[in-house]
């Protein structure tokens, strides 16, 4: 019930969203909450927030999560985020948590994603290694 | 090909699908793609769960179901591998919430997790954590993220932070042991460990009144040395955004400040000057300076008062609401209502940009200016204000303008200087959104028509011009119908023309016509069509001329599929034709209409039905013994104590005062008269005078009136019964001229019990004796003999009682001796009164009456419960 909620809560909100112009006022009233919109070229980025939240903060919360989203990929586009989105979210998970902000420093962000990145290598490399190693015993 | 593959690579599943052309198309994919998952999951294959749970985060983003791999992300979280627990803790927080109870297992691994050597392994679980915990899982690991908070990794224990953000919202209580710590994170120098803490104390001060004054006591001052000491750096090239260091660590400190200083005079000198700082040096060319300054205008909003700081923020917002920006003009809109609790004049300064945003091509921007107009509306500036915003009616949208009206109506509800500006209004917003206004509003406006006898010409010709040119509005047409009903005769006659009007000539067979094309509008709906057939009743009493036409209106709806409209239909037909005499009687000017019973709504508050109860007591006038709503309930004989009566007890009411089975055909109000013909018509009607008289024009009162909520206003009625029952008292004298007995000589009765006098009724003006006697043979039977007498040194004049009996029993009415009571109690007038108790002997009888008469050339009303009958009646 609560996943075809989401599925329900973003065909709303993209009927109330696409339908904006592009010179309007990047915020929208929907259910109670207030909902901050950016786009970026086809994407819409959107935050659903209380109603004392600060909307302008929030578009820069967004800018500062496209803008490292963009260094990790190098000129991000909308097909990364689709075949990579679990490191979209690795990403997300390294600037907030529960919505609040985590880290306003995108050099830090970026530092703590390479260092997790090469760990996982590290481990695609060890676990290779011994699959080649048993690959060679048992052939 | 690896013969272990468990099917596809997570990129190849995600091609797939996005090259699936329908929808169908892609339900097989998954399907197939979720089978083989399975597959995997219960054969245990350890080596694909990762790609597994990958693929299943996206099926389930897709929004199809994937609760068989919740079991999986425990799995993997439990793996020892860095890569898998990743996985796992991210597949942790997208398919589980924390109502599962799945998630109970985890808590282990997690706690495990926490203790981990690999830092990073630490911050996976207590991201996890900080998102999803539950209030159990809470309770259970909070001792570890304290540890957390003072860990040599500030990454760690800026995560930690925020972990224990949502540890204390699920468990308030555990705040307390948090203080200490939260309070060392603000002395850092780590941005991301500040951020996080400033976001922690705030919301612990929100929890915890110890934390607050904590907090308040030992920190401010260091906050307040931060905010300053970061808006003086210099460039920062890693937390530089649009020129300003940190915008987003500005507004966390400035949020604390917030927090802190609210409330606490003391508190709020303390940041006054680094206020003053940021308000004034904050660079306004990008939105990341707006974004402070925003969030200082908040904060100077809400702390204790320093006149200075205030003037400067209201300017401040109000250069933003001529900003071309339009997101800028949004947050000011916002910012200007809290404002207005605080120095609403500087906010009425503004007016008239805020009125221009009203009108706005932003739909945001629109409603939130439309919110700040009707909070800034005040006496002096509501019809300026209104008449803007009925302009603007004309060109919104057709989604802003349901908004519109509701606000418009308030105001005007809320503001109206004078009747005459309140229904020129109504009138305006009518034609332009009439389909758009809710039911209490045109029943409210309604009500007010009534209460203004000089205007009733002025409105009925102002509806009927309206009509001409706004028929679609539905709204409009069901008042105008109305209104040509009841004041028919000055809308042709031109009646009571005010200075400010234009003549108009309308002769009776237009105001037929209009009410005969909106009965037989397709598109009219039933309440129209409804309130249309008794209009055209009143009119074929008021309009002569046109009462054969009528007639033949009438008529045609007796074929209507529709039973309330055939009913109708009938009963008028029969009332017209046959019954010409009382017509006129029936459908007489109907009485003002209680103000009072509406004035909840005109406060402002709406409620969903005005109380259709005796619960809210109507205005009644002089009366003496005055009943609380108790007994008048136990009076009318409702079932239940609930005096929130629904709307159908409309028909109830009059059921009980007449004494007659009226049955409601539907929750309606056509409680005309009962199936059975008009036999019980006539048998009410030839009781006796008074009774008569109220029935005939409580009748009128419910056939004319669509809205149940009016009934409770009923018995408030009696005082401009009077006026008609003095008019059609003398016809009905006539009428009852055979029944005699016009003498004051009580008629002796034998046979029976004989019961002792009561003093029914004392003021200090009037007594009202009743002596009681038995028919003999008929125990149910009382004859009563009241008897009235003055005991004011004015003569009474017009004197008339009148008087009301719950449903079980009956009362007939004969016509009294005089109606002239001599002062001083030098002579008095009779009344016989016969009761029947179809009850008797289980119930006393109890009563209601109301009297009028003329005293010193003014009316006066009196009405009171008579309940001391003597047992066995």
């Amino acid at each position: 019930m609560g996943r075809f909620f989401l599925v329900k809560v973003i065909r709303e909100l993209s009927g109330m969203i696409l339908t904006r112009a592009p010179k309007l006022c990047n915020f929208v009233e929907w259910r109670g909450y207030k909902v901050v919109y950016k786009r970026y070229a086809s994407l819409y980025f959107c935050m659903c927030i209380d109603q004392d939240d600060n909307e302008l903060e929030v578009l820069e919360i967004i800018h500062h999560y496209v803008e490292i989203l963009d260094r990790y990929f190098g000129s991000v586009c909308e097909l990364d985020l689709i075949f990579n989105f679990h490191k979209a979210y690795y990403i997300l998970d390294e600037i907030l948590i529960a919505g609040e902000l985590q880290e306003s420093s995108k050099k830090t962000v970026a530092r703590l994603i390479a260092a997790q990145d090469s760990l996982v290598e590290a481990a695609k490399e060890q676990a290779s290694s011994i699959s080649n190693m048993i690959a060679q015993a048992t052939k | 090909m690896n013969p272990f593959s468990s099917g596809t690579r997570l990129r190849d599943m995600i091609r797939a699908i996005r090259a699936c052309k329908t929808a169908a198309e892609e339900r097989a994919v998954v399907r197939k793609e979720c089978a083989s998952i399975r597959a995997s999951i219960s054969e245990n294959d350890q080596d694909y769960m990762h790609r597994n749970l990958a693929k299943l985060m996206f099926i389930h983003m897709l929004g199809y179901p994937t609760h068989f791999g919740q079991m999986e992300c425990l799995k993997l979280i439990a793996s020892p591998g860095f890569p898998e627990k990743r996985i796992g803790y991210l597949g942790l927080m997208l398919l589980l919430d924390e109502r599962q109870e799945v998630l109970m297992l985890v808590t282990n691994s997690i706690k495990q997790d926490l203790n981990h050597t690999n830092q990073y392994i630490v911050g996976l679980a207590l991201c996890a954590l900080g998102n999803i915990c539950s209030a159990e899982m809470a309770r259970d690991l909070a001792p570890e993220v304290e540890r957390l908070l003072q860990f040599r990794d500030p990454n760690i224990r800026k995560k930690a932070a925020l972990c224990t953000i949502r540890i204390i919202k699920k468990v308030p209580h555990l705040a307390e042991n948090f203080i200490n710590t939260a309070a060392a994170l603000l002395k850092e120098k780590h941005h991301g460990v500040l951020i996080t803490g400033a976001q922690l104390c705030t919301d612990m001060c929100k929890v915890s009144t110890e934390a607050h004054e904590h907090f308040r006591k030992k920190c401010l001052d260091g906050v307040v040395k931060l905010l300053r000491d970061l808006a003086n750096s210099p460039y920062a090239p890693e937390y530089d955004i649009s020129g300003i260091t940190d915008p987003l660590l500005h507004i966390r400190l400035l949020r604390l400040l917030h927090v802190l200083g609210h409330g606490d005079a003391d508190a709020s000198d303390s940041m006054n000057d680094v206020l003053a700082q940021v308000a004034t040096k904050t660079e306004t060319n990008k939105n990341a300076g707006n974004a402070i300054l925003y969030e200082c205008v908040s904060t100077i909003m809400n702390i204790e008062d320093n006149g200075g700081l205030r003037v400067l923020a209201v300017n401040i917002l109000g250069r933003f609401l001529s900003s071309r920006d339009n997101n800028i003009r949004y947050v000011a809109l916002n910012m200007l209502m809290k404002a207005i609790s605080l120095d609403s004049q500087a906010v009425q300064r503004h007016r008239a940009t805020i009125l221009e945003c009203v009108k706005d091509t932003d739909a945001s921007i629109r409603k939130r200016a439309l919110e700040l107009v009707y909070l800034l509306v005040n006496e002096s500036n509501a019809k300026p204000l209104t008449k803007e915003l009925v302009d603007y009616l004309e060109v919104s949208d057709p989604e802003f303008k349901g908004d519109l009206t509701a606000k418009i109506c308030l105001i005007v509800e809320k503001f109206s200087p004078e009747k005459l500006w309140y229904i020129d209004q109504m009138v305006k917003v009518l034609s332009e959104a009439g389909n758009y206004v809710k039911d209490e509003v045109w029943h409210a406006l309604i009500v007010v028509i009534t209460n203004a006898p000089n205007l009733h010409g002025y409105t009925v010709r102002a509806l009927y011009k309206a009509v001409q040119k706004s028929n679609e509005q539905e709204t409009l047409v069901r008042v105008t119908v109305w209104c040509i009903g009841e004041y028919g005769e000055m809308l042709v006659g031109n009646a009571g023309m005010l200075d400010v009007e234009d003549p108009i000539t309308v002769t009776e067979a237009e105001a037929v016509d209009l009410v005969e094309t909106a009965i037989k509008r397709h598109s009219s709906d039933l309440t129209t069509q409804a309130m249309c057939l008794i209009a055209l009743l009143k009119l074929s009493s008021r309009y002569p001329s046109c009462a054969k036409r009528i007639n033949d209106i009438v008529l045609h709806q007796k074929g209507s599929l529709v039973l309330e409209l055939q009913q109708r239909a009938i009963e008028f037909n029969s009332i017209i034709e046959k019954h010409g005499k009382i017509r006129s009687a029936l459908v007489e000017r109907m009485p003002v209409l209680d103000e009072a019973t509406y004035s909840g709504r005109r406060a402002g508050s709406v409620p969903a039905v005005v109380s259709t109860s005796l619960g809210t007591q109507p205005k009644m006038s002089n009366g003496v013994a005055k009943p609380t709503s108790a007994p008048l309930v136990d009076l009318l004989d409702l079932g239940s104590d609930d005096v929130q009566a629904p709307s159908s007890s409309g028909g109830d009411f009059l059921n009980d005062l007449l004494g007659v089975d009226l049955s409601p055909a539907s929750p309606g109000t056509n409680n005309q008269a009962p199936k059975n013909g008009t036999d019980a018509l006539l048998d009410l009607l030839s009781i006796g005078a008074p009774t008569a008289q109220s029935s005939s024009s409580m009748l009128d009162m419910l056939s004319s009136e669509q809205d149940n909520k009016r009934s409770e206003g009923l018995l408030d009625n009696f005082a401009s019964l009077s006026t008609s029952s003095a008019v059609s008292s003398s016809s009905m004298m006539d009428l009852l001229d055979g029944f005699g007995t016009s003498s004051s000589v009580p008629v002796a009765e034998t046979g029976g019990p004989s019961y002792p006098s009561v003093v029914a009724f004392e003021s200090s003006l009037l007594k009202v004796t009743f002596n009681f006697s038995k028919e003999s043979g008929n125990p149910q039977t009382t004859i009563i003999e009241a008897q009235f007498v003055n005991k004011s040194p004015d003569i009474y004049s017009n004197f008339i009682f009148q008087a009301a009996v719950p449903k079980f029993l009956q009362l007939h009415l004969e016509p009294a001796s005089g109606n002239t009571l001599p002062a001083s109690g030098n002579g008095s007038i009779t009344q016989k009164l016969k009761v029947s108790n179809s009850q008797h002997g289980k119930k006393s009888l109890v009563m209601r009456v109301r009297i009028n008469y003329k005293a010193n050339g003014e009316d006066v009303l009196e009405d009171g419960q008579i309940s001391n009958f003597p047992h066995g009646l």
